[in-house]
């Protein structure tokens, strides 16, 4: 599983850096950056807080860039904060990257021609898909290991269910707001130079 | 001012060896440490990451923050498999029965999975995040990827005092963050924004590099070399691992 990860994670890194033009990096790690930072806030939730995967946002945004970002992200989580360790980088790298590529594949196109009900809706399904489908790839990888797993795979995806209805609402939020103030991140962020 | 979220905590004893011993030396300990089979050797590779993590200086209460983190995840993990594995009966709750087997495979996990985030704590935690993006760079990571992780260490540190500007905004005007849709949404408005002020500083950034003749190259300018001690501490590293490797197999 963690072989299958790391492959996979590869294969998506190659394809979307080749994607990436040089001139395009600056934004690229601004970008990231902001992600980076967002994801360090806690959410109240409940009893308890959250923080934010801000994956689908990513992939609604930054196209297949979300990729590298991501990838870039979960390094330094991994290093300065010890999230994770260093072997299933590669599988948190797809079970994050996935989701986001996607979002980017099925939703970014519908982004153009989106009236201001249609951008929230469009960043809720964004959120949702992110957060249940990193879910789903998660409780995957470890169902996979063995039977033995099931139960708490299982319990992984049950608790990333209310996750994905305040990431739901939020990253609606985040691009209604942004389709008012800053048009132009919406509709084409990736290429500020065509 | 305040310091990076990135800055390390941890201290300069292991930080002064050449970054890629330490990543080379990580990556080797975690994969040994993963194909462990018995809970001895696996307690020994915990003792040995204890002893890196005190090597490299972090902060016990730092230290115990970051553990609690993988901790909630494996929970979910430990508590459910003494259930779930096949094998020899233990204790019985009701119609639940917890096997021996299941036991020994959770207690294995938690082991091997607390030794290496130990390891990674210790061998990397007093590094500059740009002094491991160097490292990375000279061990083979792709140019672009290098050159990403590089400015976005940079830009997280600005980013981080912007999200601050604008929380105390909020807080000055009386947000007090609850669960509740009026937090989400305030959140995602304070997230909106952040994007919004950080693509506009991009563009300065993206300007202010062009001037000065960026054509999509960033030089990798670091002064650590690969000295004698550095050969002498990873030969010194294989005996030790093939040690634990043995005592796995052999026990």
């Amino acid at each position: 599983m963690l072989i299958t990860g790391a492959v996979v994670s590869v294969g998506l890194l190659a394809v979307s850096l080749r994607r990436l033009d040089y001139q395009a990096l600056p934004q690229a790690a601004v970008l990231a950056a902001t992600f980076f930072v967002a994801s360090l806030i806690s959410v109240p939730l409940g009893p308890s807080s959250v923080h934010l995967l801000l994956n689908g946002l990513m992939g609604l945004l930054l196209g297949w860039t979300a990729v590298p970002a991501l990838f870039v992200a979960l390094v330094l989580q991994a290093a300065f904060f010890g999230f994770g360790g260093v072997l299933v980088l590669g599988v948190n790298t797809m079970n994050m990257a996935l989701p986001a590529v996607l979002c980017a594949l099925v939703l970014r196109p519908l982004l153009p021609r989106a009236g201001p009900r249609a951008m929230f809706l469009i960043g809720a399904a964004a959120g949702a898909a992110g957060v249940m489908l990193t879910g789903t790839c998660v409780a995957l990888s470890l169902g996979l290991s063995g039977e033995p797993f099931w139960p708490a795979a299982k319990a992984i995806v049950l608790i990333y269910i209310p996750l994905a209805l305040v990431e739901a609402l939020m990253t609606g939020t985040v691009m209604s707001f942004l389709n008012r103030v800053a048009p132009e991140l919406v509709l084409h962020g990736e290429a500020p130079h065509v | 001012m305040q310091p990076s979220p990135l800055s390390p905590r941890g201290g300069r004893l292991l930080a002064q060896h050449d970054p890629r011993l330490l990543v080379v030396a990580l990556v080797l300990f975690a994969l040994v440490t993963v194909s462990l089979k018995t809970p001895t050797a696996a307690a020994v590779a915990l003792a040995a990451a204890l002893a890196l993590a005190a090597a490299g200086g972090l902060p016990l209460r730092e230290l115990l923050r970051r553990l609690a983190v993988l901790e909630g995840f494996m929970l979910v993990v430990l508590a459910t498999l003494p259930f779930t594995v096949p094998g020899e009966a233990w204790l019985t709750f009701g119609p639940l029965t917890a096997t021996r087997e299941g036991l020994f495979t959770a207690v294995l996990i938690a082991l091997k999975a607390n030794a290496v985030v130990l390891a990674l704590l210790g061998l990397l935690g007093g590094l500059e995040p740009a002094v491991l993006g160097h490292a990375l760079g000279r061990l083979g990571l792709p140019e672009k990827l290098v050159h990403l992780l590089l400015l976005t260490v940079r830009q997280i540190a600005l980013l981080d005092q912007e999200q601050r500007r604008l929380r105390q905004a909020m807080r000055a005007r009386a947000f007090v963050p609850r669960s509740d849709r009026h937090t989400w949404i305030s959140y995602g408005n304070l997230i909106g924004m952040l994007l919004v002020r950080s693509l506009e500083r991009s563009r300065r950034i993206e300007a202010a590099m062009r001037c000065r003749g960026f054509q999509g190259r960033l030089y990798l300018l670091d002064s650590h070399r690969w000295r004698f001690p550095d050969t002498a501490w990873l030969v010194g590293l294989l005996p030790l691992l093939a040690g634990l490797l043995a005592l796995d197999r052999l026990s």
